[in-house]
């Protein structure tokens, strides 16, 4: 599989960042060589083999039904960009 | 008085105790080196003021007799661990001016158990990276240099900014976080000890995300001892991760020093990979060697999936980054490039603020995501990742822990392997076995190559048991009896 | 898969090229009933200022990390056993990746491949007492979104993450339905057992509960069509609305030889009609994979149990106890079992009661009342004690059927007790002989001519009824009036 220049402009939509037409041979030559050498895991036999789900050995532990956290407002725009009356605020988005 | 920066952490956690000096003394010598050490770019946040108040709150302590385990001990943060109100950016640009409302959990640990924080840690963009150079706020310079040179050689990566502080002596020891080897590289290129624990041992909860099932963050110190104490204090149980295990931290100090006897060694032959240079091999012999001198059997396994590893870690790894980064969009935090929409805003934000690594990365990983390719890669990743795990429980039936080089080579220059993403990620071809099957790892200096560049050997665990390894790497260390220091060559 | 349904003529829409089938299936987004939300500590609350009701985790704050709430997972466990589903003991969180404003990870935490509830079934009760069943495809859970508003600001958007992470349980219907009716009767249906399991308010005006409904036509038993989503409909009259547009909007391009574009689609209620959505055209690619964050979510069989054994009386089966242990008409049950609390104000009414007249007085009486009144059974003035009361004063024959109405509606608008009202106003039936032989006597001494006439016409005895009652002000016990009457006119007491 090798991805050519309208794949990448399509991944790097997908992925939100912006490149410039002029980059793309060189992305997607980047691109394609790490895809080419991962490629050699198509040699290994996974034939019924579970995909690892964690790391660890254990079922997930659960919360309460409690409220713990709430009225932070200021703590949580206080780093935006751009805030206004509480709300973050971003340019109009059109439904 | 004698430079308190030469001390341990636990020499100056004994002196403090003794009250030969105090804990602000040790901190301004330490606040004092790292003015003098800006050449080698170690540190992106230098927190004095906050420094000094909290050795001076350790020093109320220590007089009266108090104080935790790390009382008055002065550390370096990894900038990939969020510090309440101090500028917190994982080096990227993306997070810039960023000030969390909230401090990691591990932080939390340490700042519990009364360690002074100098600053926050260079390191590099996102984590991503194994040489430091990715780091917007540029590389991270290694106190180490080659025989006779003065090529700027890079401190290994991501954890740079720790490994060279550490190194360079400018703070006792320091958080680090490890993915594929961001603790083990970086240590074994400065003659420094790195330990990552088992994935779950240390809360991952406030610590800027990397790769969610890979990351996990462990001490880089100056010797074994220093790492068991740092260690004990990042670790344990936190409800806000839910990988994090329930489980009590053992008191790491108390397995240095204990016999070696019965315990076996497994020798994996997978890690003998083409190309490495002999003189890893003959360090690599002579680990074997000491082991065996010290009472351990050495046997010998095999792990068959080994070379599978690093692929398998370069599609999981940017898969779980490409998601766990989608965050960074402009709106709540840190930069924010405007656009004429809601779109144009984001590809700017992004574009600008993710570095050519991290763009790289997020892209791959969102094409093995993408539709009509998950099977074939991720899922695959996925399950070659199981196998990986079986070859450590088969070879855990013969073995108690495995001896490997922690790199395949020693710290290289500056801009050696900046042009060849995949040279660089060879790096980590002997670390990122441990990330992937969430086991415990550990380098310990063992040497020095012919250029004068220090080297590593790792000791792999069983899951959960960080003990042996720090027993293991403490014979080694007293084997190795690795003295040497890197000239100070940098100090304005 | 879907299940095979021979198309009823009454369903079908007529065309210029003939008859065309609807083939509906929903996805219903339901807020699950909880304080916190799924995966952080904030409040679920609705209607907070903004962003007042957001953790770090809901800001995807880097660094932070979901912790699941187990009340919202068993809330889950119980719709699943609610709705007759598999509860899957292993399920799996993985990430649906896309970026919006209001999703501040960049990703949802759902279930795709591995749902907590997997297939089930809904049985939807129809006019002219047909019933469906409707098959369930699955249930997961996952999370909210935050909210944008669009008209705060000129050429800006305000973000308000208060909904962000709230608990949703998303419920996948197969595409069984085959009109709008039956939409709308999936939806009441589907409510009202969210509603008795106490899992969702079912409050549509706040968004607890939204429909996304897959519309697409074809030819009467033919092949599937292509089909598109009128995203989020927010009440059960404009998912009727829309699904006609909708399905006359398909059938017009299909006719006219062209194709339906799968899409996504919005209901303006405003316009009563549909409308592409296309800036959310733009080829999506959610990019599914494990939640690396979370682990496998794993449920012990015995807990499972242990909430199948808690589980209410469901509609269905109430319905059935109605009908069969109160004699109810099945279309009286229906409509009483509508609302749990309907139900049990009915139930408390009943019990050791006339059910029948029970059930009058609660889906006649009461409910016209609450109905002109705007009153809901939970704010209904009468409460169930009274309501039996006053059948108790009926029964006993402390009072008539019509002045009963008269004290049901001194009492709707008082709230007070009916027997105190029948004090109070004097309203005791009079069943004492003495004094309606006097009121009777009265009556005939007046009217001589028109106790000839009864006599001859014994049907005019009524009059006498009435008039006898107006002298009584409607006190006098009908029966004992009618007896002594009959004997006074010379008429056997059946006239
Ligand atoms: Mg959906
Ligand atoms: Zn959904």
């Amino acid at each position: 599989m090798s991805v050519d220049q309208n794949t990448v402009r399509h991944i790097a939509r997908l992925a939100r960042i912006a490149v410039r037409d002029d980059e793309l041979p060189a992305l997607a030559g980047e691109l394609n060589t790490i895809l080419d050498w991962v490629e050699q895991l198509g040699e290994v036999d996974t034939k019924g083999v579970e995909p690892m789900t964690s790391a660890v050995a254990m079922s997930m532990k659960m919360r309460d039904d409690v409220v713990t956290a709430g009225n932070l407002q200021k703590e949580v725009t206080e780093n935006a960009p751009r805030a206004e009356d509480g709300f973050y605020v971003v340019p109009r988005v059109v439904e | 008085m004698t430079d308190l920066t030469k001390l341990t952490l636990a020499g100056a956690r004994d002196a403090l105790k003794k009250k030969e000096f105090t804990s602000l003394e040790l901190t301004d010598a330490y606040l004092g080196a790292i003015e003098g050490a800006a050449a080698l770019n170690a540190y992106v946040t230098v927190t004095g003021d906050e420094a000094r108040e909290m050795a001076k709150a350790s020093d109320l302590k220590l007089g009266k007799g108090q104080g935790g385990a790390l009382e008055g001990l002065p550390l370096g943060i990894k900038d990939l661990f969020a510090t309440k109100g101090v500028l917190t950016t994982a080096c990227s640009h993306i997070l810039d001016g960023f000030k969390p409302p909230y401090e990691s959990q591990v932080t939390s640990n340490l700042w519990r158990d009364g360690a002074v924080m100098l600053g926050k840690l260079n390191n590099d963009e996102f984590a991503m990276g194994s040489s430091n150079e990715t780091s917007f706020y540029g590389p991270v310079v290694n106190p180490w240099r080659r025989k006779g040179e003065e090529t700027k050689i890079v401190p290994g990566g991501s954890s740079g900014g720790s490994s060279s502080a550490v190194a360079a002596k400018l703070c006792l020891a320091a958080t680090a976080t490890d993915t594929g080897g961001s603790i083990r590289q970086p240590a074994a290129f400065t003659g420094t000890v790195g330990i990552k624990p088992t994935y779950g041992r240390c809360s991952r909860w406030g610590i800027v995300a990397f790769a969610s099932s890979l990351d996990q963050a462990g001490p880089i110190a100056r010797d074994v001892r220093d790492a068991a104490i740092m260690l004990r204090s990042m670790a344990g149980y936190d409800d806000k991760d839910s990988t994090s295990v329930d489980r009590p931290v053992p008191d790491y100090e108390a397995a240095l020093g204990q016999s070696l006897k019965g315990l076996r060694v497994g020798i994996p032959k997978e890690y003998r990979v083409d190309g490495m240079p002999a003189e890893i091999d003959a360090l690599w012999q002579k680990g074997i060697d000491w082991l065996k001198a010290a009472g351990a059997e050495i046997v010998d396994v095999s792990l068959p999936h080994t070379k599978y590893a690093l692929p398998t870690y370069y599609i999981v790894a940017p898969a779980e980054c490409s998601s766990n980064l989608a965050r960074y969009d402009g709106v709540r935090y840190g930069l924010r490039v405007e656009g004429k929409d809601i779109t144009d805003m984001y590809e700017k934000t992004r574009a600008a603020g993710f570095g050519a690594e991290v763009r790289r990365r997020v892209l791959i990983g969102t094409y093995v995501l993408s539709a009509g390719y998950y099977d074939a890669y991720y899922l695959k990743a996925q399950q070659v990742r199981t196998l990986i795990a079986r070859d450590f429980a088969e070879a855990y039936t013969k073995c108690d822990v495995l001896l490997t080089p922690t790199a395949p080579s020693a710290a290289f220059g500056i801009g050696e392997k900046t042009a060849d993403p995949l040279s660089m990620y060879l790096n980590d071809v002997f670390t990122v076995t441990v990330n992937l099957a969430g086991l415990p790892g550990i380098s310990v200096p063992a040497g020095l190559s012919s250029d004068g560049l220090p080297l590593g050997l790792q000791l792999i665990g069983k899951t959960f048991d960080e003990e042996t390894l720090f027993r293991v790497a403490y014979a080694l260390e007293e084997a190795a009896q690795f003295k040497a220091e890197p000239a100070v060559w940098w100090r304005a | 898969m879907m299940r095979n349904r021979e198309p009823r003529s009454e369903d079908l829409i007529k065309g210029m090229t003939g008859d065309w089938e609807i083939v509906l299936g929903l996805e219903v987004h339901a807020q699950v009933t909880s304080k916190a939300k799924l995966f952080s500590g904030a409040s679920a609350e609705f209607g907070a200022e903004p962003n007042t009701q957001v953790s770090f985790v809901d800001a995807a704050m880097p660094g932070m990390l979901p912790v699941i709430n187990r009340y919202c997972v068993e809330q889950a466990v119980k719709t699943g056993l609610g709705l007759k589903a598999q509860i899957n003991l292993r399920s799996i969180f993985d990430r649906k990746n896309y970026f919006y404003p209001d999703l501040p990870q960049g990703y949802q935490i759902s279930q795709f491949k591995n749902p907590v509830v997997g297939e089930g079934e809904i049985v939807i009760d129809l006019a002219g007492g047909r019933s469906e069943v409707i098959g369930i495809e699955r249930l997961h859970l996952e999370q909210d979104a935050g909210k944008s508003i669009h008209d705060l600001g000129p050429a800006a958007s305000h973000v308000d993450l208060n909904r962000s992470g709230v608990a949703l349980m998303e419920i996948v219907s197969k595409p069984d339905m085959r009109s709008a009716d039956e939409a709308k009767a999936y939806v009441t249906k589907l409510r009202t057992i969210l509603r008795y399991l106490g899992t969702c308010d079912g409050n549509m005006e706040e968004g607890s509960l939204r429909a996304d409904v897959n519309v697409s036509v074809r030819k009467p038993g033919g092949p599937l069509g292509t089909r598109c989503e009128i995203k989020n409909v927010n009440s059960i009259r404009f998912i009727g609305q829309a699904i006609e547009y909708e399905a006359r909007r398909q059938i017009e391009i299909l006719e006219e030889g062209g194709k339906i574009v799968q899409e996504t689609r919005l209901f303006d209620p405003k316009a009563g009609e549909t409308r592409s959505m296309r800036s959310k055209e733009e080829a999506h690619d959610y990019r599914y994979f494990p939640d690396p964050d979370l682990l496998p979510l794993e449920l012990k069989q015995a807990d499972v149990d242990a909430i199948k054994a808690r589980l209410p009386e469901l509609p269905d089966d109430k319905k059935a106890r109605l009908i069969s242990e109160f004699g109810l008409s099945a279309y009286d049950a229906t409509v009483l079992v509508g609302e749990k609390a309907t139900a049990d104000f009915f139930e408390a009414v009943a019990k050791g009661r006339d059910a029948k007249l029970a059930s009058n007085w609660v889906t006649v009486e009461l409910f016209g009342a609450l109905n002109r009144e705007g009153h809901s059974i939970e704010t209904s003035p009468v409460s169930a004690e009274h309501l039996g009361k006053l059948i108790d004063l009926i029964a006993d024959g402390t009072i008539s059927g019509r002045i009963a109405k008269q004290i049901f509606e001194s009492m709707y608008k008082t709230g007070g007790d009916p027997a105190e009202i029948v004090e109070k106003e004097g309203l005791r039936q009079v069943t004492d002989t003495t004094a309606i032989e006097a009121a009777i006597d009265a009556v005939i001494a007046a009217n001589p001519d028109k106790v000839e006439q009864a006599k001859a016409k014994p049907s005019l005895a009524g009059w006498f009824v009435g008039q006898v009652m107006k002298s009584t002000s409607g006190k006098a016990n009908p029966q004992v009036v009618n007896e002594i009457l009959a004997r006074k006119l010379g008429l056997s007491s059946e006239g």
